[in-house]
């Protein structure tokens, strides 16, 4: 879960680095409120999750609680590649003399993480790497040893951060991995890190990754996710325990694994090339051994997005048996009916693997007038794109 | 033979007497794997009976080797407590930890990770959040349905646990020596490369089909690493094609991150390395069985 500015900002102020004061609006008169607080000159910065916001005029400086209302009004609401601006972060401005860079990240390819810093900060760090690749350094950060003293001695000298900052960012390198690592983070980005008039080093900016997989360890994290920018289908999915992620196509996808699930939308892509350019609608694993209620509850969110024309039910049985499968999506139909949600956009269902002769029988029994048989991915891809077109 | 997984291995279950744990230790002993015991330091000395076998639970990984010779060790443990199953099985120096367990903290892994690598990798970890390990009509370490496939010469390395049973499934008639589920984690303890190289030096492989699927660069890395290493053949598939970029796509680790990761990169890597890429599984699988016909 990638967090917005203000949220790694107050993460970065309990950890104790040295940030500026803030806080964040969702309207001008919030936005009033808080530059009163923090008096004199604030910087209003869009909250949105995707770089080049200052360049889109998402950043500015305002002078007074007047003026900060003014420029919130401007800000709030503004798309910024695709993302509308919903909440606005204000914070006290310092007089930047030098700008640096630093993070801490998962190293996937060397299964470890990475320290990655530079002098040359407050621009895109790969664009600093691809053009004066001497000005980063890398350090690899062992996960169990962590940052001590010695490596946030190895990390400032191999970066050549100046010498009268070294102190003060050696302790910065400490408290960062400590914060890294307590709230289970796979990224903490400071872009800049600044150098400021009298000497200090603050983070300006905070850039911050959460690991999901670590939730059962912070409960508070939860809190973190903001609900008005989840899609409601993902929403509702969420809460029924269900792996779904909405997409922007007309053909509904229910798979089991993910793998499988992924491999389904490239497929219903291929097909929809030669279907009037249909593409899948959505991602839903409902994983190994689902249940009837479970097949029910997939089909209903399916089902419920407006741009879904038909389904296309995926499962290749490995452990389960295909004929539980069959019969969990029969009694899944019964119970939608049940809900008073009765079924009207076609199925297309593909059912391999274990038992599959046995739930394709079930299936043809059944013989429910939307629900189509097709023995093989590949061509019930293609049938679950022509119904998608014809329904379009 | 088969690689890592043989008829003579001796298997135990970290987490054997769990729901999980004790449904797939009778699958496991189903498919004649040789399951010799589980560990669960609070049940220690019990014995559990599974549709007639009765197998011994011990206080440790290293209990358990001392007691049956075991060299491997299925983890189902839940995620808050796989970081110490597996470093238990890194500190038994097992040869063989196969960690199926789904949702495991990245901090975790990469903890017991850097554990492993300081012991000097005594330990070979498959997974996390993996179906395990399979050597068809020998043994089968973890979920993978041991009756998809007989044995055959297709070697078999992937990301995904039901694209892994569907290629198993389409190739089933030429069968396969051993296939491995290396899990859908960021940080995962054998990697395609691994893989690859137990299956060019195996004398019972004569193919290898490899999948893999959006995020990091082990694709790339496993084609360059085949262009070097590998003269048997290989077929790939990549799922992932149309993902969106920054979604997480069902494994922790399935996510294009700017522009990282994509299908499209690891499909050029590894035609470049003269690999051929099916556009869907079938077609993978077609490619496959053109390779051994024409053999």
């Amino acid at each position: 879960m990638d967090l917005y500015e203000y949220q790694g900002r107050d993460l970065f102020e309990r950890h104790g680095l040295p940030v500026l004061a803030g806080g964040v609006a969702e309207t001008p008169e919030e936005a009033r409120a808080i530059a009163e607080r923090l008096g004199g000159r604030v910087v209003v910065k869009a909250q949105v999750k995707v770089g080049g916001r200052g360049k889109a005029g998402g950043v500015k400086l305002a002078d007074g609680p007047e003026e900060t209302h003014a420029r919130a009004s401007d800000i709030l609401g503004m798309d910024i590649k695709g993302h509308t601006v919903h909440k606005v972060m204000l914070a006290e401005t310092a007089d930047i003399t030098e700008e640096y860079y630093f993070s801490y990240l998962l190293d996937r390819a060397n299964r470890t993480f990475l320290c990655i810093a530079s002098v040359a900060g407050g621009m895109d760090i790969e664009q600093v790497a691809a053009q004066t690749p001497d000005k980063v350094a890398k350090v690899a950060i062992d996960a169990n040893k962590g940052v001590d003293v010695a490596t946030a001695k190895e990390i400032v000298a191999k970066a050549q951060f100046p010498a009268e900052v070294a102190d003060e960012i050696i302790e910065i390198a400490i408290k960062l991995w400590r914060a890294f690592v307590a709230e289970d983070a796979t990224l903490v980005e400071v872009n800049p890190l600044a150098k400021v008039a009298g000497g200090r080093v603050l983070c300006l900016d905070a850039k911050v990754t959460l690991d999901e997989n670590a939730g059962f360890r912070h409960p508070d994290h939860e809190a973190l996710v903001d609900q008005s920018a989840v899609d409601p289908l993902e929403r509702a999915a969420k809460e029924k325990d269900l792996n779904y992620v909405k997409l922007d196509g007309e053909v509904g996808i229910i798979g089991n694994g993910a793998g499988l699930v992924m491999s389904t939308l490239d497929v219903v892509a291929y097909a929809g090339e030669s279907h009037g350019g249909v593409k899948p609608a959505n991602f839903l694993d409902i994983g190994g051994g689902a249940s009837a209620a479970v097949m029910a509850n997939g089909l209903e969110i399916v089902l419920s997005d407006p741009s879904v024309k038909s389904v296309f039910v995926n499962v290749f049985g490995g452990i389960t048996a295909c004929d539980e499968v069959a019969n969990g999506i029969i009694q899944a139909l019964a119970l939608l009916e049940q809900r008073g949600e009765a079924v009207t956009k076609p199925l297309v269902v593909r059912l391999d693997g274990n038992n599959a002769e046995a739930g394709r029988a079930i299936l043809d029994g059944a013989a429910n007038p939307l629900v189509e048989r097709v023995d093989t991915m590949d061509g019930a891809a293609q049938r679950a794109a022509e119904l998608a077109a014809a329904g379009v | 033979m088969a690689i890592w997984l043989t008829k003579d291995s001796k298997v135990i279950v970290q987490g054997m007497t769990g729901s999980e744990g004790s449904k797939h230790t009778r699958r496991m002993l189903a498919a004649g794997t040789h399951v010799v015991g589980g560990v669960n330091p609070r049940k220690a000395g019990q014995t559990v009976d599974f549709d007639g076998t009765a197998l011994p639970v011990f206080a440790s990984v290293a209990d358990a080797m001392k007691e049956t010779g075991a060299d491997v060790s299925v983890i189902f443990v839940p995620p808050q407590f796989t970081k110490a199953a597996v470093v238990e099985a890194i500190d038994a120096e097992i040869p063989l930890a196969v960690v199926i367990t789904e949702g495991v903290p990245v901090h975790d892994t990469a903890a017991f990770w850097a554990y492993n690598v300081e012991k000097g990798q005594q330990t070979r970890i498959i997974g996390p959040n993996c179906p395990g390990i399979a050597s068809p009509g020998a043994s089968n370490a973890g979920i993978i349905p041991a009756d998809i496939t007989p044995a055959g010469r297709i070697g078999l390395v992937s990301k995904s646990g039901t694209l892994t049973y569907q290629l198993m499934y389409e190739l089933r008639d030429i069968g396969f020596s051993t296939s491995v589920g290396i899990g859908g984690d960021p940080v995962i303890g054998t990697t395609h490369i691994d893989a690859l190289a137990a299956f060019q030096d195996d004398p019972d492989t004569d193919a290898i089909v490899m999948i893999g699927e959006i995020g990091g660069d082990a694709e790339e890395r496993a084609a360059a690493f085949i262009k070097e290493h590998v003269t048997k053949p290989v077929v790939a598939y990549i799922a992932g094609f149309t993902a969106p970029p920054g979604k997480t796509m069902g494994h922790a680790g399935a996510i294009i991150s700017g522009s990282a990761g994509t299908a499209d990169a690891k499909k050029v890597a590894l035609e470049a390395a003269g690999v051929r890429v099916g556009k869907t599984p079938s077609e993978t699988a077609r490619l496959m069985r053109e390779i051994i016909q024409s053999r």
